[in-house]
């Protein structure tokens, strides 16, 4: 993907930088207003409403995570039923093959473990994670977004973008600088 | 219950969850600074000290072990279990409180869990980590027991029993651990990015950059990322709650009096979230002091886990009471004779007063606001505890089986240098890997700190908005 954008743009976008939680969460609503649609903001800590404020509308990790349930819950009591109905057939104190009951624990475990597995490398995968380079890094303050500050990039593939026009607008914006973020 | 419904000066304010006068560059600079300085703490060499010297008693003992056998250990028929599967339940039973503390108490929006949050989950970890020496070990050729305990393919095509609940212990040991783990790794991906930011050496910002799997703080990473934690806290609770519920149909599924018990599961499950928060006191008393984090961790979190304490104990004292009744009312010989052997007239009758005291009366201590707001007198009862759920497991274990259905089989359990160099020695492991752990990770959550400041909660603005 990172490629494409090389190809298609001289440069990955414009980033604004603000002070506060409350800046960000005002610039990225007028952003979204202004007809924006790849702008991202960055946070050292998760803000409510940022995200569906640039247009977040995904609702794909419950769904994994339910799928990763039901295949959990279905590999375990499968296995316990193949290995002491099918592959291994003992009679333990006179219980039947197939003892339900007994089953249930470990096919519980196995639910949750899955699910568990599949919320992480789900939520992972989804955010295009391990990620070691991203143009955002190339902003001299960027560190600052894992400690105090707060920054939203409009980037250059974006329809509406337009270089002087966009500058200006996130100038508008009241942030603390504007910087331009090289691929 | 949060802070900010108590405007300033309400007489019934609690202590808030963070000290006065912080910033997010303030917080990220004391927490961070924890890992990032020159100045480690003395004391912090002296647990290190110690927890290293028992590691390496517990490696001696493992290696003679291995060398020698599990005779070397001082169970024996009829007490065949002892020290290996006390140990184990209370090691897992400790491990509870760190998944209480982010899962549940998450769930339940409690805010004061933030502080404590990581470091209790490391604790689970190092916990599950201690936990799982004794079974594997107690199997006496561990690297047989791959075949004894995991359903795996082997060349004798033999499988489990899914009948018995020693198998269902090993899933749900195993389950724990990794969503622990998970859990734990999730968590820490945010602050690991803050370290890779704040790391001056390459080596550490590569190092810690590479843990960080390229984390940016992006909007709508922290969307799913948040959606993935509540759902992950939302599939601890239920697990947490089956781990000991599991372990204890170890003892409740059998037929020995004593064991036999349908109270068990929900007793263990409190006992093991009381002695779980009897650790994280322990813990947090002295990294509190060690590392000056009174602005983090305050009298609320202190009294607060006093509180559950004292709560969760008084369920297990019902439980206690349980056993009582319920070998009365089954006017079965072997149970009231158990019960009486245990209360009164066996020789193992002082574990039982000795557990009396220390998960019964001392605790109660805590229901006087002034007790519970003193660091000495927590850190004792803590202590007391400790030993108090280290005892339960040794009355259930050792005094129901050193006395069963047969006279002619009973006989005395003692324990040998090499048990105790065992237990003591998962101790210095523990020891060992917490305090290495506090100097290479954020101890605690620094992104979710950020979010108790006021102006981490910004309004929305319709205005504008897409909406």
């Amino acid at each position: 993907m990172a490629h494409d954008r090389k190809t298609s743009t001289p440069f990955y976008g414009l980033m604004a930088e603000f002070d506060s939680a409350q800046a960000l969460l005002d610039a990225a609503h007028k952003v979204r207003a202004g007809g924006y649609t790849k702008a991202d903001a960055f946070s050292p800590f998760p803000i409510h409403g940022l995200a569906e404020a640039l247009g977040f509308r995904e609702r794909s990790v419950a769904p994994i995570v339910l799928a990763g349930g039901i295949a959990g819950a279905l590999a375990g009591y499968g296995l316990e039923y193949w290995t002491s109905v099918i592959a291994y057939p003992m009679n333990v104190g006179g219980r039947p093959f197939h003892s339900w009951v007994s089953f249930i624990p470990p096919a519980f475990e196995t639910t949750i473990l899955f699910a568990a597995f599949s919320a992480v490398i789900g939520m992972i995968a989804l955010n295009g994670l391990p990620q070691p380079y991203h143009p955002v890094f190339n902003a001299e303050r960027f560190s600052m977004a894992s400690q105090d500050k707060f920054f939203l990039a409009i980037e250059a593939s974006d329809p509406r973008f337009d270089e002087n026009a966009t500058r200006q607008f996130l100038a508008s914006l009241q942030p603390r600088e504007v910087v331009q973020l090289e691929h | 219950m949060d802070a900010s419904q108590y405007p300033h000066g309400d007489y019934r304010a609690p202590v808030p969850v963070l000290g006065p006068g912080h910033s997010y560059r303030s917080l990220t600079d004391k927490l961070t600074g924890i890992v990032f300085t020159k100045n480690t703490p003395i004391a912090w060499f002296a647990f290190l000290g110690v927890g290293f010297t028992l590691l390496m008693a517990l490696f001696a003992s493992l290696t003679y072990l291995l060398a020698k056998g599990i005779g070397i250990w001082g169970n024996n028929v009829p007490v065949g279990w002892a020290f290996d599967i006390i140990n184990f339940v209370w090691w897992i039973g400790i491990g509870h409180a760190g998944t209480l503390i982010s899962a549940i108490l998450l769930l339940f929006k409690q805010d004061w869990r933030t502080s404590i949050n990581r470091f209790a989950e490391a604790m689970t970890l190092f916990a599950v980590a201690c936990a799982a020496v004794f079974p594997i070990f107690h199997t006496g050729r561990p690297w047989l027991a791959i075949y004894w305990l995991f359903p795996y393919p082997n060349t004798m095509t033999l499988w489990p029993n899914f009948r018995s609940p020693l198998i269902w212990d090993v899933f749900a040991v195993s389950t724990y651990g990794s969503v622990s783990a998970l859990f734990w790794f999730v968590g820490l991906i945010p602050d690991l990015a803050t370290f890779r930011d704040k790391a001056q050496s390459p080596f550490l910002k590569k190092l810690y950059g590479m843990l960080a799997l390229g984390w940016r703080g992006s909007a709508f990473h922290w969307a799913r990322y948040e959606k993935a934690y509540l759902l992950l806290a939302g599939l601890s609770t239920p697990l947490v709650l089956s781990v000991h519920t599991v372990v204890s149909f170890d003892f409740a599924v059998s037929v020995l009096p004593g064991w036999h018990a349908t109270i068990f599961p929900p007793y263990f499950v409190a006992g093991a979230i009381y002695a779980g928060f009897a650790m994280v006191l322990t813990l947090a008393i002295p990294l509190r002091a060690m590392f000056h984090l009174q602005d983090f961790i305050t009298m609320r979190h202190l009294e607060n886990m006093a509180k559950v304490t004292l709560v969760t104990g008084l369920i297990v004292v019902y439980g206690y009471a349980c056993e009582l009744f319920f070998g009365w009312y089954s006017a079965n010989e072997y149970e009231r004779f158990m019960i009486k052997n245990r209360v009164y007239y066996g020789p193992y009758a002082w574990s039982y007063w000795m557990l009396l005291l220390c998960n019964f009366i001392v605790p109660q201590i805590l229901w006087s606001k002034r007790m519970r707001r003193s660091i000495p007198v927590l850190f004792t009862v803590a202590m007391f505890v400790n030993v108090g759920m280290w005892l339960e497991r040794f009355v259930i274990i050792v005094t129901s089986l050193h006395r069963d259905f047969v006279p002619s089989s009973w006989d005395m359990y003692y324990p040998t240098i090499w048990d105790f160099m065992t237990l003591f020695g998962t101790i210095g492991l523990f020891l060992t890997l917490m305090f290495l752990f506090v100097r290479v990770l954020p101890m605690i959550s620094i992104f979710e700190m950020r979010t108790l400041l006021p102006e981490a909660q910004p309004k929305a603005k319709p205005e504008g908005g897409s909406h």
